[in-house]
This record gives structure tokens, C-alpha cells and sequence, in this order.
């Protein structure tokens, strides 16, 4: 059976070259099935080749197949040849497992997607890719490997090009594992100078002949390679983007396999490990403690429930790193593999959560969904108590053992790495404890109406009355200038009067003067009576000018309280509606609904719509891959059982790939005992911690979720901030270097490439003339050096 | 006079009035012969009958040749049997060398013609001068590739150049075009008058101008009788004489040249100028520095590695400022001539454990990027529309929603650029980084991957580009008169009065589409399984090795 290895990245190659040409024929669910029994008969060659290798003795453990011969180059010549040994085949058998579970479960989830074939083409070729990259005999192999999961994750991050966050997403991952390649490649030429091969068979077994100095430097480099692919620090920043990415699928994927492509790399090159200085070790154990306890802490803080888990991903990834750097092979490969089965497990519970809620991923919308998605809930809890270090689920043993081998560690702090990790660890079933009683527990948050529904059925119910205002408002300085006009009348008849009175006065005078019969006398006396009339008209009018100026007072008055009571009102209801519960920006009220008041009826469409929406359990195909994942994370501690030697199945297991190279543990079974009890009170403290801030409000979370974690310490807006600032002006700079210097030198003649379409600057001498100088100068330069050559 | 020929190809001497002609093997000449006089038959034939002036026969005819010329490559392959034979009075050598580059160099002329033809319908050109042309400069490429003559390396460079000088020029309406060959014209005089200069001097100290002649004039004589005299001419003649290649290999600082003759050439011509000239010039230059002066190579191979790093960080760190997109491959091919300078740097010092190891990596590197670059330059040549104009970054938005093929097609091709896996582009990177790192140039391989991964950056942001839809967010600028408003999706049909109008839909002509399938798909291939051209490969990289 063993023979037949090669079988095992074959398959899925072929399921790959096969949905290339009818993918699209075969269609949704063909295409799936396809990928999946390709995937599936990959996984089942391993479990046979498996079964053959543990029947063999240590050293038989470790062969190499050669196919045919790959690359031909004189001395350099590099085999396609497949190395089975424990190491890998372990790798596959999870990557294999896991991804056949993952393929299964996406033909659920992709369900209706318009790519469907060609989601799973990406898939097949990640696969297959993968298994090159950890069964491959060679590091050029390994390479091929590598960057294929590279652009397959590319592709996958990316799978909904037109999305413009996607696009840049995959693009941040692109250039950062470049970074890592970049290492890896001169890595691969260091050793290939200094031993003449890149064989695995030569690079172990003659690792002994590098230098300490040569062997710290491929260490380092490979670090860097392995810190790109396994997001540690500083290059982790693109792996939450990619997780966030568009589908739980692509992000687990990630999660389980891709990114343990690094731990898996620096693991398998154990006797370089071994040579090289202490520092370089010390350094991979620091920066995957650091990044763990970094990660953890962001996690703690984020609402998306993927984003949760991706940077828990980032967090574990540095234990593994931290395993490994303190010589922990063992439980490194240990953790990978309860990690692949307890974070697979909460990725498909995440996916199946978002898939009953309609695309939600916000944790503050949730709640409560213990009883509408009980498989879920259940095997989601499973996931927690491994992931949280509760014994005896796998997560704690696995977890236990590193911190073991990092108590251990002497020369580089092994007591301080030990604290992070613990520390960590209590973060750990802190931010989990957070998610599971976010998600599962308290009350279904799901029909709340949701801030921007509440803010806009406020400003509805604002809006009313701001209306009425208007109206009143506008009544009454119709009002006010009704009795302006009234009191302008007022003063125009009283002129009126006055005046009438003067033409009286004039009259009665007149009529005084003049004696009776005279002639005339009788015009006057009519004359005086028409004055008389006069005033008394005037009188009247005035008086009923009066009046009506009063009546309109009266109603400016009325109005003016009308408006006083309506502004009130007004800033009653703003009042009212400002005070109007919230969901709040971190998680506050988990056990009070927040409740919209007499808002309801102002509520948005989308509101009313949701109430009819059902969140509900996941189809089979969906559920399928949980329970079976929540049966391994549950019991994969059996693995590696720390109590007495017989039971350490996968120290012995392993022992031909390590060289002897794992680390001793010096440590007293009391020490051991010590610890393990320790990091269990310090998981149950964390437990019941977030128990009693999310579930009983003993603590307010804002004082938790601090505004600079849910920002991830800002270090995305600080690169971003880089590339766009000094980092932009760098390359700007080159390009004026290049322009005004280069070029100015030259030709003398400062010019802008940009405008060298334009034919009429163009055609002046001056410019190929410049370039002619250049040339000049350049051979200048040349023949300085030959004729130099013959001076020496 | 009378003419005699021995068969044995001896010249004989001693018969004044007698001059001897040199045994000329025809077969062994075949392919370049056939390239040559299918130029001269396609020029005389369009000339006489006008009717095959029609646009489909000069294309139709230039693809066969370029067919014919490869399928005589086989016997030829089959009588040199991995030794070398000389011909014409050892003027040539037909080797497995020479077999790999003239094969390389007609499939850049195969699929170039293909591309061309669909380039003249759109652009309105007929007349069979660009193929006369193109098959011309082949053919003098094939020269340079097999020469052993100075004088006849400087023919072929010429008979390579001139034809493509005018060739830049042909796009007679834009004025882009003819400024590119102005350039390209005078620059490329100067350094052929370098080149020249430098023969005669090499000449004067070695007293011969064939490559043999060289290396024995040094092996005659390791100390010389003169030795400062005699190596100071020589010297400094080669020092011309590599300033010469780099210049057409466009080695940096000799680049200057060429993002405006690739912006201003019409983007076939540029297809051609990046894939068989650049072939022809590292060829000759292998020649030249590894059988010639392969005794020299203290003197030449710092100054290889200088240019080959020059090159690496231009190429790569420029290219990173530019959006015009053939601006862009303008500096990418910079950056590929420093991949194929590591590989010849890495060639003739006896201390090396293996030569074939340089010489594959260099003859891969030839024919995968050929293949890529072709391919590449076809795709902005549908893109480029009616005008040759719409070459913005812009220009490729949304091109994946438009025209998927094309835009998955140029993802390959631009992929293999950048040396992803599973293209020929990753082996073609790595074996000549290989390579250089076992000739102990340790810095110049690291910067061969730094620029790998610099240059990676430009090549995704087309890919991104394409990949995202939306419009341009500005309009091309209209900088010439033959300004193009460039809205994309704006009104499909072109005016046919205007014909520089760039607004037209792309079109994909069959022939072109082809020509660009077969290089994505070689691209592919070569990627999947490099060890396909195992065997002609190292025999042709022996051939190099041997003649050391």
C-alpha cells in the first residue's frame, strides 16, 4: 500500500484537472461530489499507507519515493519524490480528513452560488497543493507547494473578485506571504551551497556538517518564510482580513491547514533547528508567545463571530510557534492537530450560525440559539470547552503539554514564556466563554430592532412633532402680523381724528366769527356739522380699530403658549427618544431586551420583515461534519495522554521524524501536576468571569472591550498608514530620483516621464541626445572598468 | 576569375588566382535559409501579383514559413547528433545551441504574425512589409545566434536591427510610433558604431575576427609576447563589444531606450522586439562571451553581474511607478534581461562544478519568456483597440467581466511573469537563481529574488485591476492628436470615418486568440512539466559547454 503514496496527492490533483474541464458541465451539487470523493479517496490512501507505516519498526518509518526525476541540471538535480515518514503522513491524515469534512459541508453552504464549480476547482487544487507541500522530499517541492496554497488562497480570499475589500484583502495576503517567500528562497539556496542538496533525506541526516552560523541564519530565514504563512508577527495582518473573507469555508480552510504550513516547515527541519544557536530558537518561542497573547487580547474585543475566531487562530498559531521554539515538536504537532479538529469544528458552527440567521454575523444580534439550533449549540460548545482547556477535552491536553515544555525551557526566559502562555490561555477561555454565551445564550437578540432601525424610527417619531411645530409656529406669526397690521390702523385712524378735530376747531371758529344771517353764515354752520360729524365717525372707527387690534392680541397671546407647549413636547419626545434603549456598541444589555418603546410603530420596513424570518437549524450536510468534528475534538487528547509512558501514542509515533531532537522535560510528575491544575483554575477563573459579566451583568463590558483591541492595537492603520505615507513617498521618491537626477545628469533637462507621449517635446534633439549621453557615460563607466582590470 | 569548391571544405591554398569557396552543407541551413528566402519570396511575390496583397495571404504565408523553418530544425537536430558542425568555412556553428535559439526565434515569429495580422484589419493597414520585415530581422537573429565570425555577429545584428527599426515606425498615423523608431533609429546606431569599433580592435590584438581565433590568440598565449599592448586592445574591445549586446538586450544603464520605444511601437512590433530580438542579442552574446572570450572572464563577468543588478532593481522598482501598461512590461522585460545576465554571468569559470547548469537556465529562460511575452503583448494588443492607444491601467477595469477569456488568459500569462508555480515562468526564476547562487554571486541572486518579489507587486495590479469591475475612474487622458476618449462601456460602435477612434469594443480576431492560447498554454505546460524539454535542453546547453 505504501507504494501507492503518490496516490494521495493525485487524487485530488485529478478531482482539480477535472472540474478545469467540465466544472461547469457537471454544475451544482456534480462538481461538489466530484471534489469531495477526490478529496475523500485522498483522505482513505492515507489511512491505508497510515496502517502500513504503523506496523513497521522506527527507522522504516521514514522512506523516501522517488517518481522522476523533476529538474535536471548538472549537479543540481532535484527528484519529484514523496517523503512518508510519521510526520507527513500525519500532516495528510488531518489535512486529508479535515478537508474532505470541509468539502462536504460546502456543498451545503455554496448552495445557489453562481460559481459553484469553480469554488471547488480552488478547493481540489488547495488540496492537492497542500500535500505536495508537506509530502514533497525536497524544499523545491515543498516550495511548489507552498506558493500553490498560496495563490489558491489567493483565489479563495479573493473568490468574489468585484468586491473592492476583497480584492485588497487578497492582495494584502499576496504581498505579505511574498515577504515569507522571500526568506524561503534564500533559505533554500543557503543550504543547497553549503550541503549541495535540497533533499530532506540529506538536509537531516547531515545537518550536523552546517555550521552553528549557517544553521542560525537558515533558521531565521525559514522563520521569516514560516511567520508568513503562519500569521505571526508582524506579517500576521493578513490572515483576520482573509478570514473575514467571503465565505466560513475559505476561512477555515485557512484555519486548519494552510496556515500550520509553517509550524509543519520549521518542525520537519528539526536537526537545523538543533544546530542552530540558541537565540534563533528563543527568538520563534518569543514571537509566537507574543503573538499569542497579542491576538488573544484582540479577540477579546471584536463582535464579528468569525473575527473572533480568526484572530483566535492567529493566537493558537503562536503556541504552536512557541512549541516549537522551545523544542516542543511533539506537542506542537500535538495542539495542530486538536486545533484542526476543535477551531474546524467552531468555523462550521460559526458558518452554520450565519447560515440560520440570514447572513448575520454581528454577536450582539444573536443570542439565545441554544434552543432554535440545537446541533449547532451543542457541538459549538464542545468546540469551547476544547478550545477553553477544559479537561478532558483534546484542547487541554495538547495546550497543557506546551506550556509544560515552556516551563521547561532553560536559556531564553522559559519561566516568562510560560506566564504569556498561561496568561494567554486565560484570555483564551475568556473570549470563548464571551462567544458561546453571546451566541448560544441569554436572550434572542435576532427580532431586536437594531440601532439604525431605533435611530430611524426616532427621528420618525421626532419628525411628527417637529412638524406640528412647524405648523403652530408658522400660525402664529401669521397671528403676530395680523395685529401688526391692526395697531398700524389704530394710528391711522387716531390721525384721522386728530385731524377731524383740527378741521372742528377751525370750524367752530369760523362759526364763532361769522354772526347769524350774515352771509354765508349757514355754509358755516353746515360746515361745522359735517366736523362734528366728522369726529365722531373718526372716534368710532378708532375705537373699533382698538378693538380689533386687541382681538388679535389676544390670539398672538393664545398662539405664543401654543408654540411654548408644542417646543416642550418637542424636547419631551427628543427627550424621550434620545433616552430610547440601544443595542450598544459593545455588548451591554444581554439580558434585558432592548426594548424600542413607543417607537415600535415608528420602526423601518426591515424590522417588520425580519419578525417573519425563522433562524433554524442547518441541513444535514452541514450538521454532518460538526458532530463528527465534535466526537474528535472531544476525544483527541487519547492521542498523547501525559500520565504514563505507554500511553504517549504520538511521541513514539513520531519519534523517527525527530532525530532525537524534542526536548527533554526535566520536570518532577508533581511539577506537571502543579502546572496542569494551575492552568485549570485559571481557565475556570476566565469561565466564570465571562459568565458573570456577559450573562449575570456583574460588570459593565465596555470596561473590558476596550475601543484599541476591537481595533486590533491599530496596527493595520499604522502598515496602512506606512504604505500610504513614507512608504508611498518612497517609491515617489524613487520615481523623482529617477526622473529629476537620473535623468537631469544626463541630459541636463529635467522632464517628466509622464509626457513623452507629446510629440512636439519629444521630437527636440535634446532628448535622445540625453539619452545618447547616457549611453555614452554608461560606456564610460564599462571601459573604466576593463582598462582597469589591467592595471591590477 | 575561376571559383572552386573542395568537398571537403578544406580551402585549398597555394593556387594563386584560385579563391576557394567553403563547402556549404545546405540542410544544415535550412531553417535559416528558409526564413530568409521566404521574406525575399513574400516581398517579390506581393510585388508582382497584387492580389496576394490581401491581408490574410502575407500572414497565412509568414505563420508557414516560420512552421517550415521549425519543422527543418528536426533533421538538422537529427545530423549534428550532439556534436557540433561548422558551416561555411566555420563562419557558423549549427549545434544544439544554435537549433534551441533559431527554434524559440520561430516561434516568436509564428506567433507574432498571428497577432499582426488581426493588428492590421483593426488598425487598417494592409501590405505585406511588416512580415517582409519581421522575417528579415528573424533571419539576421538566426545569424547572430550561430555566428562564429565577429563580422558576420554584426551582420546578423544589423539585418536584425534595421528591419525592426522600421518596423516601430509603421503605425504611420500615430506619431508615437515614429518617434519610437527615431529613438530606437539613433540610439541603436550608436551603440552598432560601439560594437563595430570594438570588433577592430579585438581584431588588432588577436590579429582575427572569429570567435576561435580569439580564444586561440589567448590560449596560444596565455602571457602574450605583449602582454599590455595586446590586452589593452582586447580588452577594451570587448568592453565596446558587451556594451553593444547590452544595448539591444536592454541591460541597464543601456535601458534608456526602451519604455519609449515599447509605449511608442505598435504593440505587435513591441510582441516581436521583447521576444525574438531579445533572444537573438542574449544569444550572440552567450556566443560571443562564453566561446570568445571565455578566456576572459575575470575581466567581463563583474561587469555582467553589475549590469544584471542594475537591471534587477530598475526593472523592478520603476516598473512599480508607472500606469501605462506597456510602460509597465517596458520595465518588467528590463528585469527579465537581469534574469537572463545572471544566467550568463554564471557560465565559463573552470572552478564551477557544472556549466549545463547556466546554460539550461538561460536557454529555459529564452523560450518560457518568449512564449509569456508574446502571449502578454498579444493581450494588450486586442486591448489597445482600434488607435493602439487604450493602454492605461484603467484601460484593464473590469476587463474580467467584458471579456473573461481574455482577462483569464492574460492572468496566466501575467502569473508566469511574475514566476507563480505551475508556470514556466517559477522554473525559468528558479533555475537561474540556482545557478548564479552556485557561481558564488550570492548578492546578485539575492537580489534576483527581491526583484522577483518587487516585480510580483506590478504584475497583480493588472491582474487586480482586471479583476475589478466598476469604470475607469478617469478617462484616459487625451494627451496627442490621436486623443482618445477612453469610456469604456460608453458607445460600442467605433466611427469607421475616425479610424483613430480607440472606442471600439475589443474585438478577438481567431488568429490572434490562438496565438495567445498557445502561449498561456505552453506557459501552463512548461509549468506543470519542466522536464518535457529535458533532453533537447541539455544537449543544447552542452553544446555551449563543450565549445568553452
Amino acid at each position: 500500500m505504501i507504494d501507492l503514496a503518490w496516490l494521495i496527492p493525485a487524487f485530488p490533483l485529478a478531482g482539480f484537472a477535472l472540474l478545469v474541464l467540465f466544472g461547469r458541465r457537471l454544475g451544482e451539487p456534480g462538481a461538489g461530489w466530484v471534489a469531495t470523493v477526490a478529496s475523500a479517496a485522498s483522505f482513505a490512501t492515507t489511512v491505508a499507507v497510515f496502517a502500513d507505516l504503523v506496523g513497521m519498526e522506527g527507522e522504516e518509518r521514514f522512506r523516501v519515493q522517488t517518481l522522476f526525476t523533476w529538474i535536471a541540471a548538472g549537479s543540481f538535480e532535484v527528484d519529484a519524490g514523496l517523503l512518508i515518514d510519521p510526520l507527513s503522513i500525519t500532516m495528510a491524515l488531518f489535512i486529508t480528513g479535515v478537508g474532505t469534512l470541509i468539502h462536504l459541508y460546502s456543498i451545503g453552504y455554496m448552495h445557489g452560488d453562481p460559481k459553484f464549480s469553480k469554488f471547488f476547482i480552488y478547493l481540489n487544487l488547495f488540496v492537492a497543493s497542500m500535500l505536495l507541500l508537506i509530502l514533497g522530499d525536497n524544499l523545491a517541492l515543498t516550495f511548489l507547494g507552498w506558493e500553490g496554497v498560496g495563490a489558491c488562497s489567493y483565489f479563495l480570499i479573493s473568490f468574489w473578485f468585484s468586491d473592492e475589500a476583497n480584492a485588497s484583502a487578497g492582495k494584502k495576503a499576496f504581498v505579505t506571504n511574498r515577504i515569507g517567500d522571500f526568506g524561503f528562497m534564500v533559505a533554500t539556496f543557503v543550504l543547497f551551497t553549503s550541503l549541495g542538496s535540497i533533499n530532506y533525506d540529506d538536509i537531516l541526516t547531515r545537518a550536523d556538517e552546517l555550521s552553528t552560523q549557517t544553521a542560525t541564519i537558515v533558521v531565521v530565514l525559514f522563520m521569516l518564510a514560516a511567520a508568513g504563512k503562519s500569521a505571526q508577527l508582524p506579517l500576521y495582518v493578513w490572515l483576520p482580513d482573509a478570514m473575514a473573507g467571503p465565505t466560513p469555508v475559505s476561512a477555515l480552510i485557512h484555519a486548519a491547514t494552510m496556515v500550520t504550513s509553517g509550524v509543519f516547515l520549521l518542525t520537519r527541519l528539526n536537526p537545523v533547528l538543533a544546530e542552530a544557536e540558541l537565540w534563533s530558537r528563543g527568538l520563534i518561542a518569543w514571537i509566537g508567545a507574543l503573538t499569542a497573547l497579542f491576538a488573544a487580547t484582540i479577540a477579546v474585543a471584536q463582535t464579528d463571530i468569525k473575527k473572533v475566531l480568526a484572530y483566535s487562530t492567529v493566537s493558537q498559531l503562536g503556541y504552536l510557534f512557541l512549541a516549537v521554539g522551545v523544542g516542543g515538536f511533539v506537542p506542537a504537532i500535538f495542539h495542530m492537530v486538536t486545533h484542526a479538529f476543535f477551531k474546524a469544528l467552531l468555523f462550521l458552527g460559526s458558518g452554520s450560525v450565519i447560515h440560520g440567521l440570514h447572513d448575520e454575523q454581528d454577536m450582539r444580534r444573536m443570542g439565545g440559539l441554544r434552543s432554535l439550533m440545537p446541533v449547532t449549540a451543542f457541538t459549538f460548545i464542545i468546540g469551547w470547552l476544547a478550545i477553553a482547556g477544559v479537561p478532558p477535552f483534546s484542547g487541554f491536553w495538547s495546550k497543557d503539554e506546551i506550556l509544560l515544555f515552556a516551563w521547561n525551557a532553560d536559556g531564553i526566559g522559559g519561566k516568562g514564556l510560560w506566564a504569556v502562555g498561561l496568561v494567554t490561555a486565560m484570555l483564551t477561555a475568556f473570549y470563548m466563554t464571551r462567544q458561546v454565551i453571546l451566541t448560544f445564550f441569554g436572550r434572542t437578540r435576532f427580532f431586536d430592532p437594531t440601532a439604525a432601525e431605533i435611530d430611524a424610527a426616532a427621528s420618525g417619531r421626532v419628525g411628527e412633532v417637529e412638524a406640528e411645530m412647524l405648523a403652530v409656529t408658522e400660525a402664529r406669526m401669521a397671528a403676530v402680523a395680523a395685529l401688526e397690521k391692526a395697531a398700524t390702523d389704530v394710528v391711522k385712524r387716531s390721525d384721522a381724528v386728530s385731524k377731524a378735530k383740527t378741521v372742528l376747531v377751525e370750524a367752530t371758529a369760523a362759526v364763532g366769527a361769522s354772526t347769524d344771517g350774515a352771509e354765508g353764515h349757514d355754509k358755516l354752520v353746515k360746515a361745522f356739522d359735517r366736523a362734528v360729524k366728522a369726529v365722531n365717525k373718526s372716534e368710532a372707527a378708532v375705537v373699533k380699530a382698538e378693538n380689533a387690534a386687541a382681538a388679535a392680541e389676544v390670539e398672538v397671546d393664545q398662539l405664543t403658549a401654543q408654540v411654548t407647549a408644542t417646543e416642550a413636547r418637542l424636547s419631551d419626545v427628543t427627550d424621550e427618544v434620545g433616552r430610547a434603549p440601544r443595542p450598544a456598541a459593545h455588548v451591554t444589555a444581554v439580558t434585558e431586551a432592548t426594548d424600542a418603546g413607543p417607537l415600535v410603530e415608528y420602526l423601518p420596513e426591515s424590522y417588520h420583515r425580519r419578525q417573519d424570518q425563522h433562524p433554524h437549524e442547518s441541513p444535514a450536510t452541514m450538521t454532518l461534519p460538526l458532530v463528527v468534528l465534535a466526537v474528535l475534538a472531544a476525544v483527541a487528547g487519547g492521542l498523547n495522554l501525559p500520565f504514563t509512558k505507554d500511553l504517549h501514542f504520538l511521541e513514539h509515533w513520531l519519534e523517527p521524524s525527530l532525530f532525537g531532537n524534542e526536548a527533554k522535560v526535566a520536570a518532577t510528575a508533581g511539577t506537571k501536576w502543579i502546572l496542569g491544575v494551575v492552568a485549570v483554575a485559571v481557565g475556570a477563573v476566565a469561565i466564570v468571569a465571562a459568565f458573570g459579566v456577559y450573562l449575570r451583568g456583574r460588570a459593565d463590558p465596555a470596561q473590558i472591550e476596550r475601543r484599541v483591541l476591537a481595533d486590533g492595537w491599530y496596527v493595520d492603520e499604522s502598515y496602512a498608514g506606512f504604505m500610504g505615507g513614507p512608504g508611498r513617498r518612497l517609491f515617489e521618491g524613487l520615481s523623482w530620483f529617477d526622473r529629476t537626477i537620473v535623468d537631469g545628469i544626463v541630459g541636463g533637462v529635467a522632464r517628466s516621464v509622464t509626457v513623452a507621449g507629446q510629440s512636439l517635446r519629444v521630437l527636440q534633439p535634446g532628448f535622445v541626445r540625453s539619452y545618447a549621453l547616457g549611453i555614452g557615460l554608461g560606456s564610460v563607466l564599462v571601459m573604466a572598468w576593463f582598462v582597469g582590470r589591467l592595471f591590477q | 576569375m575561376v571559383l572552386a569548391t573542395t568537398d571537403s571544405g578544406d580551402v585549398v591554398v597555394g593556387q594563386p588566382g584560385l579563391v576557394e569557396l567553403p563547402h556549404i552543407d545546405w540542410v544544415l541551413l535550412a531553417p535559416f535559409l528558409v526564413m530568409a528566402l521566404g521574406g525575399i519570396l513574400l516581398i517579390t511575390a506581393t510585388s508582382v501579383v497584387p492580389i496576394l496583397r490581401s491581408r490574410g495571404f502575407p500572414a497565412a504565408f509568414t505563420v508557414l514559413t516560420a512552421a517550415l523553418s521549425a519543422a527543418f530544425l528536426v533533421p538538422v537536430w537529427d545530423r549534428i547528433d550532439g556534436g557540433a558542425q561548422s558551416v561555411a568555412g566555420g563562419a557558423l556553428a549549427i549545434d544544439g545551441f544554435s537549433v534551441f535559439v533559431w527554434g524559440v526565434i520561430a516561434t516568436s515569429v509564428f506567433l507574432v504574425a498571428a497577432l499582426l495580422d488581426a493588428y492590421l484589419r483593426r488598425e487598417g493597414f494592409d501590405g505585406p512589409e511588416w512580415y517582409v520585415l519581421m522575417l528579415m530581422s528573424a533571419a539576421g537573429g538566426m545569424l547572430l545566434a550561430a555566428s562564429q565570425e565577429l563580422i558576420l555577429s554584426f551582420l546578423g545584428l544589423e539585418i536584425l536591427s534595421i528591419a525592426v527599426y522600421v518596423l516601430a515606425a509603421l503605425h504611420l498615423r500615430r506619431s508615437d510610433s515614429q518617434e519610437a523608431a527615431f529613438k530606437y533609429f539613433i540610439l541603436g546606431a550608436l551603440s552598432s558604431a560601439l560594437f563595430l569599433y570594438g570588433i577592430a580592435l579585438v581584431y588588432g590584438a588577436t590579429g582575427s575576427t572569429s570567435l576561435a581565433g580569439i580564444a586561440g590568440a589567448r590560449a596560444d598565449n596565455p602571457a602574450g609576447l605583449n602582454p599590455l599592448e595586446n590586452s589593452s586592445l582586447v580588452l577594451v574591445g570587448l568592453a565596446l563589444i558587451v556594451i553593444g549586446f547590452a544595448f539591444k538586450v536592454s541591460a541597464v544603464p543601456f535601458h534608456m531606450w526602451t519604455p519609449d520605444v515599447y509605449e511608442g511601437s505598435p504593440t505587435p512590433v513591441v510582441a516581436f522586439m521583447a521576444s525574438g530580438v531579445k533572444v537573438a542579442g542574449f544569444a550572440g552574446m552567450a556566443r560571443v562571451l562564453w566561446q570568445g572570450f571565455g578566456f576572459y572572464w575575470e575581466d567581463w563577468r563583474p561587469i555582467v553581474i553589475v549590469l544584471a543588478g542594475l537591471s534587477f532593481v530598475v526593472g523592478s522598482f520603476l516598473a512599480l511607478a508607472q500606469t501605462n501598461v506597456k510602460r509597465m512590461l517596458a520595465f518588467s522585460s528590463i528585469n527579465h534581461a537581469g534574469f537572463m545576465l545572471a544566467a550568463l554571468q554564471a557560465i565559463p569559470s573552470d572552478e564551477f562544478v557544472s556549466t549545463a547548469l547556466a546554460g539550461q537556465a538561460l536557454l529555459f529562460y529564452l523560450l518560457a519568456y518568449t512564449v509569456m511575452v508574446v502571449g502578454t503583448f498579444g493581450v494588450m494588443t486586442l486591448v489597445g483597440r482600434r488607435g493602439d492607444d487604450a493602454h492605461s491601467l484603467d484601460d484593464y477595469r473590469g476587463l474580467a467581466k467584458r471579456r473573461p477569456v481574455l482577462a483569464g488568459l492574460m492572468a496566466v500569462l501575467l502569473f508566469g511573469q511574475a514566476g507563480i508555480p505551475f508556470t514556466s515562468g517559477f522554473f525559468a526564476k528558479f533555475r537561474v537563481i540556482a545557478a548564479t547562487v552556485e557561481s558564488g554571486a550570492y548578492v546578485l541572486a539575492g537580489l534576483a529574488m527581491l526583484a522577483a518579489v518587487v516585480a510580483a507587486v506590478l504584475y497583480l495590479r493588472i491582474v487586480v485591476s482586471m479583476y475589478l469591475t466598476g469604470e475607469p475612474v478617469v478617462a484616459h487622458a487625451a494627451t496627442d492628436e490621436v486623443a482618445v476618449d477612453d469610456d469604456v462601456t460608453g458607445h460600442g460602435e467605433s466611427d469607421a470615418a475616425n479610424l483613430d477612434d480607440g472606442d471600439g469594443p475589443i474585438v478577438l480576431p481567431k488568429a490572434a486568440m490562438a496565438s495567445i492560447i498557445i502561449a498561456a498554454f505552453v506557459t501552463v505546460l512548461l509549468g506543470l512539466l519542466p522536464g518535457l524539454l529535458g533532453g533537447v535542453l541539455t544537449e543544447a546547453a552542452d553544446a555551449l559547454a563543450a565549445l568553452k
